[in-house]
């Protein structure tokens, strides 16, 4: 391992205190980071321990949002939305994530920002451009069964793994961030991330310096919530394809609908094409694969990986179907459909 | 060296715990990594091969020289000097030289080019990823086609002739119904939870090396060639291994690599491989093509079975797996074709994995087998009784035993096949039952052990045999236990030392029977020593140590004397005997097959195609049990490692490099906990005095064989989708689907 310093962090204030952001990593959980710095692949020149960090780990739950403390683990996380009938999809997305220990010290923020398991990003023997800039990418002619098919480049086709991500992008959550100055902002996760283009290196907007403080998901009237992960085992697997959906139906037509799709995409994919044509139309079996095809017009799949292109057609058409009918069978429904 | 805490005997076939358990969970049994010696230990790190074979043109080591903390970086520059690779021709692969970093070859993608040696494993890797080389290669090659094997290999593992045939196979095939199929399985890895690991000291004299390996005979040959050492002067020890199926049967790098940083450093050196390093040091299992041609009668009688098996072998390497033994044993027919094909390709190592042969021979042939029932309109379970083979379908030898028509009976019974019902299935999830039939070559492979007797009526075994996770300590606890009708408390097992008595060691699944029988042997010794020297004509009485009396005979003849009294003469006052095994000779009138039958009940989702496992029941014949709790584990293990290559498992190479793809856990994928549903195993127990005097025969790989084909054959039954390529993840049962 690279030699790096480290810096404990307890609350923001002393974020000033750090003696440089070059080459900076936060570090919260560590299921991530830890295991790509043992293989070189993160070579920082500073921690930033944020394990100490204690108010971050707390949620607050006011009139207007959920404020979940970036420290959060992801199981604490879950153990509350799934009490909350209206995050019903986040704690679905969460449960259906790595696995209980994993998700014990895996963090709210941390999940945010963990990286690609694009096999050459992992293998420093190879070409990768989000590893090493400018060297070339060697998933696109190379084994590519779990890569994205939507907001790829020619430099970049890694898939972003999150599942917290996308139902966080289909509830629209905020990110709030402080940076050393102590400025704050509110970054939309639909907006958080970057599509590779040429730079798949710089994967969001934060800066260097800027530290998540909490993930604040607005508080408003859901309706049926369903988090549907493909996978090609039942645990401790990645998405191949996975479907976030919120459907709110009033005299049968499609009031609101939130969609986001894992899997698919370099970044978690909220999936706005298909939102649209769907919002206002009466609800009908035919559309469903219509607003997929609508927001799958521009997806490319590089060979493996093609598979997955009719496969998050077919799933989240029957997913929006699945949602749709609970509603027409229980108008004003909220929360998750728990029996099978 | 774990003894029972059992205060009373423990029976041959009882269900008694682990006697290595404790010391297992508690951290007390030390794995090879974790061994200490006097000296502080040095951690080296190896730079694997950025490509596949070739030959290396540059290597850098300038930079990682000079950092803190590194004792040394060798390179075939300065390595110590050993005899090239794969030497002595006539050894065995477990025996010969796996010489590294002796020359400019590069074997395949990850081979060692530098071994940095450092005071800690960080500096160790942080150096290492300093060196920079390049490789001169023409790129790798594969076997893509079953055309492209056109090689007979010389033997096949477990002693199979390539091959094989009977009647006039045309003329079967032709005659009747036939199908045509291609099967093809995946490369696999063994994935043992413990990577392969190794310490190594060299004291100016004695090479000490603590490693993780299955067989320690062949293990002091490999490391004695590789050296150019006596092998007297080499002491290996492996007292405990964290798994292994087949991918620690012999050393691999990690030793190699672990003893040259000791002999030239003179202090103790752990390499110890990560988890990626895993995939391209240890040896995995090749990708198979299996043509299956088969034909039935209008009856639903087997005419015709043709398997043609292609896969590619290691060069310098020479191993190739019996892929059609299920085909040529299981079923009788008219005429029988089993052809095995080889592609000597530039590749990393290829070997055992998990029943080799077998494993990815059923999967592929029960699962055509399925096929066939199915075209002849018969129910699985029914079309597979018809045509059972009394005998061996090709010599007509007679079994030892043979119990697969009571095993698919019972199963059947047991799982409740013909109340089977879809009525659960909703308008996209299905639901689905398969069946598959297991064969498994049992064997006897020459074992030692000695017994030692002290005159507190304690019993010490010593064999260098393994415990890989399978029982055995506890199952050779329990036969000097059964023997002597003594305290298992009394018993202290110390496996896993090269300076024992040469065993079989761990693996075709002939370990419990050889070893067993062995220490059976050595009781039996001893026993006729004590009625010697009790004055008493030997082999006559049954002896019993109970409380440092030792009692012999029974009723009105029966003698009592006192252990110290009778060992006072003795040197040490202790006995000593040996006891070994080697194949019987009833060996070769008798063909000594274990067998089972499995059941399985899926569900398919017709949405997203993925398939969840409901339920999986294995009905197994193998002689006497020694102890129904470890070989309960083990057959659902096996059970397990079924569902996974059905299902899960799938090493993918990459065209350009040569290497692994996805060479981690996470993307590796077998199956977790929650993909295994109920999962039940039910014996059919009669001890086989054919195959050993303890009536036992091999488990270790029985429960693997058939397991994935049941599945499969589920899988098809729900959605009447049948996937020939393994494993059936979500994207091929959608593409079957259409």
């Amino acid at each position: 391992m690279r030699p790096f310093t480290v810096n404990r962090l307890t609350d923001t204030q002393h974020l000033n205190d750090v003696d440089s952001f070059e080459n900076s990593r936060f570090l919260a959980g560590g299921t991530n980071l830890v295991d790509l710095m043992k293989h070189q692949i993160e070579t920082p020149d500073t921690l930033v321990d944020l394990s100490g960090w204690e108010s971050a780990d707390t949620i607050e739950e006011t009139d207007e949002t959920y404020q979940i403390g970036a420290m959060v683990s992801n199981t604490d996380l879950a153990n509350f939305a799934y009490r909350k009938e209206d995050l019903s999809l986040l704690s679905q997305a969460l449960l259906s994530g790595a696995t209980v220990q994993l998700r014990n010290r895996a963090t709210t923020g941390g999940n945010l920002l963990q990286r690609t398991r694009c096999y050459y990003f992992y293998d420093t023997n190879q070409p990768c451009n989000k590893r090493q800039p400018g060297s070339g990418c060697a998933a696109l002619d190379g084994f590519n069964r779990i890569h994205a098919v939507l907001g790829t480049s020619e430099h970049c086709i890694a898939s972003h793994p999150s599942d917290m991500a996308v139902a966080m992008a289909a509830l629209d959550a905020k990110v709030k961030t402080i940076n050393p100055a102590g400025n704050s902002r509110h970054i939309p996760v639909r907006e958080l991330y970057r599509l590779p283009g040429d730079t798949p290196h710089i994967e969001t907007v934060l800066g260097g310096d800027e530290l998540i403080v909490s993930v604040d998901i607005p508080k408003r009237p859901r309706g049926t919530q369903i988090y549907r992960k493909v996978r090609d085992r039942s645990s401790y697997a990645f998405a191949l394809v996975s479907v976030a959906c919120d459907v709110t139906l009033k005299d049968g037509v499609i009031d609101d609908v939130s969609l986001a799709f894992g899997g698919v995409g370099t970044m978690p994919w909220h999936a706005k094409s298909a939102e649209d044509f769907l919002r206002g139309k009466t609800a009908t079996s035919d559309l469903y694969a219509q607003a997929c095809d609508i927001e799958l017009s521009a997806a490319r799949g590089a060979g493996s990986n093609d598979f997955k292109i009719p496969l998050i057609k077919r799933t989240a058409a029957f997913v929006l179907e699945q949602a749709v009918g609970q509603q027409m069978a229980h108008p004003g429904h909220q929360g998750a459909i728990h029996a099978r | 060296m774990p003894a029972s805490k059992h205060q009373s005997v423990t029976k041959i076939g009882e269900a008694v715990d682990r006697i290595d358990g404790p010391l297992k969970v508690q951290g007390k049994a030390t794995y090879a990594g974790e061994f200490e010696f006097d000296q502080p230990t040095l951690v080296g790190v190896y730079v694997g091969a950025s490509r596949s074979g070739g030959t290396l043109t540059h290597v850098d080591t300038a930079d990682a020289e000079s950092q803190p903390g590194v004792k040394a970086v060798l390179t075939y520059h300065n390595a110590p000097d050993q005899r090239p690779f794969s030497e002595p021709g006539d050894e065995g692969r477990f025996g010969q030289s796996r010489a590294v970093l002796n020359d400019t070859t590069i074997r395949y993608a990850g081979f060692p080019v530098a071994l940095v040696v450092a005071e800690t494993l960080e500096q160790a890797r942080y150096a290492a990823s300093l060196i920079t080389h390049d490789v001169a290669t023409d790129g790798p090659d594969f076997l893509d086609d079953v055309k492209e094997a056109q090689t007979t290999p010389e033997s096949l593992d477990g002693g199979f002739e390539p091959d094989v045939s009977c009647g006039d196979i045309d003329h079967a095939l032709n005659s009747s119904m036939r199908l045509d199929m291609t099967y093809r399985t995946p490369s696999q890895i063994s994935a043992a939870m413990e990577p392969h690991t190794t310490i190594a000291y060299y004291d100016g004299d004695i090479l000490h090396v603590h490693t993780s390996v299955q067989i320690l005979a062949s293990a002091v040959t490999c490391l004695a060639n590789t050296l150019n050492m006596p092998e007297e002067k080499i002491h290996v020890q492996s007292p405990f291994v964290g798994g292994g199926f087949g991918s620690k049967l012999g050393l691999h790098n990690d030793a190699i690599l672990a003893c040259l940083g000791a002999i030239h450093l003179q202090q103790p050196v752990k390499v110890a491989l990560h988890r990626r390093q895993v995939f391209h040091s240890a040896p995995h299992r090749g990708f198979s093509i299996q043509k299956i041609a088969l034909s039935a009668d209008n009856s639903g009688h087997i005419n015709g079975i043709s398997h043609h098996s292609a896969m590619p072998m290691a060069q310098d390497y020479a191993f190739a797996e019996a892929t059609g033994a299920v085909a040529r044993i299981t079923y009788k027919a008219d005429a029988i074709e089993s052809v095995h094909r080889v592609k000597v390709v530039d590749s990393p190592m290829i070997d055992s994995c998990r029943a080799p042969g077998d494993s990815i021979g059923s999967l592929a042939f029960e699962s055509a087998i399925d096929e066939l029932a199915l075209a002849s309109e018969t129910d699985p379970v029914t079309f597979r009784l018809n045509n059972i083979a009394p005998a061996h379908p090709i010599t007509g030898k007679p079994f030892s035993t043979h119990h697969l028509e009571a095993c698919l009976k019972q199963g059947a019974e047991e799982f409740g096949w013909d109340k089977r019902s879809k009525s659960e299935d909703n308008n996209t999830v299905k639901k689905g039952y398969g069946v598959a039939l297991a064969m498994r070559m049992n064997m006897i492979v020459p074992s030692e052990a000695k017994i030692v007797l002290e005159n507190d009526g304690k019993i010490t075994v010593f064999t260098d045999m393994t415990d890989i996770g399978t029982g055995t300590y506890t199952i050779l606890s329990q036969i000097v236990s059964d023997f002597f009708d003594m305290p298992a408390s009394n018993i202290t097992i110390n496996l896993g030392d090269s300076r024992s008595p040469a065993s079989c060691g761990s693996g075709g699944s002939f370990g419990a029977s050889s070893s067993a029988t062995s220490v059976r042997n050595a009781c039996e010794k001893l026993s006729a020593q004590l009625c010697q020297m009790m004055g008493l004509a030997q082999g006559t009485h049954t002896v019993a140590l109970h409380d440092n009396q030792v009692i012999a005979g029974e009723g009105n003849t029966q003698q009592s004397r006192s252990l110290a009294d009778l060992l006072k003469e003795t040197e040490g006052q202790q006995l000593e005997a040996k006891g070994e095994v080697e194949p019987g000779e009833s060996h070769d009138d008798y063909e000594q097959y274990s067998c089972g039958a499995h059941f399985a009940e899926v569900t398919v989702d017709t949405v997203t195609g993925e398939v969840r496992i409901k339920r999986q029941h294995g009905v197994f014949s193998a002689g006497q049990i020694l102890n129904k709790k470890t070989a309960t584990s083990q057959l659902q293990g096996g059970m397990v490692w079924g569902a996974s290559y059905a299902l899960f498992e799938d090493l993918q190479r990459d065209r350009r490099h040569g290497g692994f793809v996805n060479c981690d856990l996470a993307e590796y994928h077998f199956a977790v906990n929650r993909d295994i549903g109920d999962i039940s195993v039910s014996f059919i127990e009669e001890p086989d005095y054919k195959a050993c005097k303890l009536g036992s025969k091999g488990i270790g790989e029985l429960g693997i064989t058939g397991a994935g084909a049941a599945i499969a054959n589920a899988v098809c039954d729900a959605t009447g989708a049948r996937v020939r390529d393994f494993p059936i993840t979500p994207d091929k049962v959608i593409a079957a689907l259409g």
